[in-house]
């Protein structure tokens, strides 16, 4: 399965970086890039729980292809977000069922981001999203 | 000038941390353990386990020893009147849930029980799930603007129709010691029962119970630099009679039938199953070890290193502090910043912080808060702790602006 293209510069912009300084800097540029959702889009069903910080995610399913949109209201989680819907956008359900994520974030040498104790709420926007996609 | 801990080369743990970048500044979630405490668990753990208070053979009466001496060492530490007067629990929370169960029978639908605005979720919730339960007012006291139950409001709000109070003895948020002895009063002189929290309190001076003269006392050993899975409720004798059984089976049992069953007064009707046998024995390798220390050094190496992180914190732009910590820790947010990012960087940067809610969920709300950073303190920590964590906070503001 290749990589989407703007998965591939995330796997370029983030491998390149020599050390968390840089790779906190980018993450928060990604971030920046990341659409903003509408004020209705922030509403409480699409609310992320079990993150300190706020997000929203919402799913939008065109035939088989699905595409997400998200935002938190902390930067280096919207960055998080940002590089996850570069590689989760545009794919079909049974692409991103067999979708290994924490493979992805280790590929960006952000895979502490995903460790079950950390309250980033990367891991809660990870279960919500599959919880849609079974809906 | 530069403050050095004499105990920190007793501590494996904040060494092991240390030689992996990692400084430790969370000790109000659990302290690291001195070597005394590590090498009890281990002496008992391959010295032949046995269970306690069911056996007759050498190793039950050994293990039944030792873990019975913590309840004396307890009890003397406690300065409580009897070693009747120790329960061991798993923890504070599970003895303040202990405690919401066994005391729910002495209350009536419109009855009142006090908490304060500052509580631990381990000191709301079982009152707020057991006035939910029984049809009671919980009654919330607010705090002044330095982070201190107000005691104005308090003699307001404590009252004929108070059955309990339950407070915590320093707060986990706000370091701040909350004025016992004058809730205390109040509850007294209504006749309603009381209960502190010093969970946070315990291990930042030696609580006294006689003096103090509540009449529940929780602590967990996790942050007496002793294990997990242990914590101590101290009942004053009197009312400890008034507790209704809560957990059943094991030895707390005096007399079973299939059909009904008489059980043991406090403390073993209170510690059903098999407890935490190695958990109590290294305990009571931590209040030795509590006991050991010269008080006034301690206090005042707290007090010192507590000064310097405030100062420090008081030095950078937009920090704000939540409430006027006293004594432990320091809770902060950084104006236009989300505590979520400072954590995030703090974080990558080896600083071992707390962030978040801090289980005072309501406490951050009523500050308009959706989270802070916490620093914490034990005796290992030392100036060069905060050095690197304020070299790590600037390079995190840095980043952020």
């Amino acid at each position: 399965m290749s990589l989407p293209t703007a998965a591939e510069q995330a796997l370029e912009a983030f491998t390149a970086c020599p050390g968390w300084e840089q790779r906190a800097r980018l993450l928060m540029q990604w971030g920046e890039r990341l659409p903003p959702l509408s004020e209705a889009d922030c509403c409480e069903s699409n609310r992320v729980h079990g993150c300190e910080s706020q997000v929203w995610l919402v799913a939008q399913r065109q035939g088989d292809i699905w595409q997400f949109r998200a935002t938190s209201d902390a930067r280096l989680l919207r960055g998080l977000l940002a590089v996850l819907l570069v590689r989760v956008n545009g794919l079909a359900a049974h692409e991103l069922a067999s979708l290994d994520l924490q493979g992805w974030f280790n590929q960006l040498g952000l895979a502490r981001q995903l460790s079950p104790s950390r309250s980033n709420g990367l891991q809660a926007v990870l279960q919500r999203m599959q919880q849609l996609l079974e809906e | 000038m530069s403050l050095i801990s004499p105990w920190r080369a007793e501590f494996p743990g904040i060494l092991t941390l240390a030689a992996e970048g990692q400084t430790y500044l969370d000790s109000a979630a659990t302290a690291q353990k001195p070597q005394a405490v590590l090498d009890s668990l281990l002496g008992y753990l391959a010295g032949g386990v046995a269970n306690v208070h069911r056996a007759q053979h050498l190793p039950g009466e050994r293990a039944t020893r030792a873990f019975e001496a913590t309840r004396d060492k307890a009890a003397a530490w406690l300065n409580a009147a009897s070693r009747e007067e120790i329960l061991f629990t798993r923890g504070s929370t599970e003895a303040l849930n202990l405690l919401a169960y066994g005391l729910e029978h002495l209350l009536q639908p419109g009855d009142e029980i006090v908490v304060s605005a500052l509580e631990h979720h381990a000191n709301l919730l079982p009152w707020q799930q057991l006035a939910l339960r029984r049809g009671l007012q919980l009654v919330v006291l607010p705090l002044d603007s330095a982070g201190s139950i107000d005691l104005v409001l308090a003699a307001q709000l404590i009252g004929p129709r108070t059955r309990l109070l339950a407070v915590a003895q320093l707060s986990n948020v706000l370091g701040r010691w909350q004025p016992l002895h004058e809730l205390l009063a109040m509850a007294r002189a209504h006749g309603a029962l009381s209960v502190v929290d010093g969970a946070q309190g315990a291990v930042h001076g030696r609580p006294d119970m006689q003096a103090l003269g509540c009449d529940f006392y929780v602590c967990s050993g996790h942050k007496l630099y002793g294990p997990d899975g242990v914590g101590l409720l101290y009942g004053r004798s009197q009312v400890l009679t008034q507790l209704s059984h809560w957990q059943f089976g094991g030895e707390m049992v005096l007399e079973a039938d299939y059909q009904s069953a008489r059980f043991r007064p406090a403390p073993l009707g209170f510690e059903a199953g098999t407890p935490p046998v190695s958990a109590v024995i290294a305990l009571g390798a931590a209040l030795d070890w509590l006991n050991g220390l010269d008080q006034a050094s301690a206090a005042q190496h707290e007090a010192a290193l507590h000064a310097e992180l405030l100062s420090g914190l008081a030095a950078r732009d937009g920090v704000r502090l939540l409430g006027q910590p006293q004594l432990a820790l320091a809770s902060f947010t950084v104006e236009g910043m989300h505590n979520a990012d400072l954590a995030h960087l703090l974080t990558e940067q080896g600083i071992a912080v707390r962030a978040g809610h801090h289980c005072a969920m309501p406490l951050l709300k009523s500050l308009g808060l959706s989270g802070a950073i916490r620093v914490s303190l034990g005796l290992y920590n030392d100036s060069a702790d905060l050095a690197r964590f304020f070299a790590a906070l600037d390079q995190a503001l840095e980043l952020l602006r």
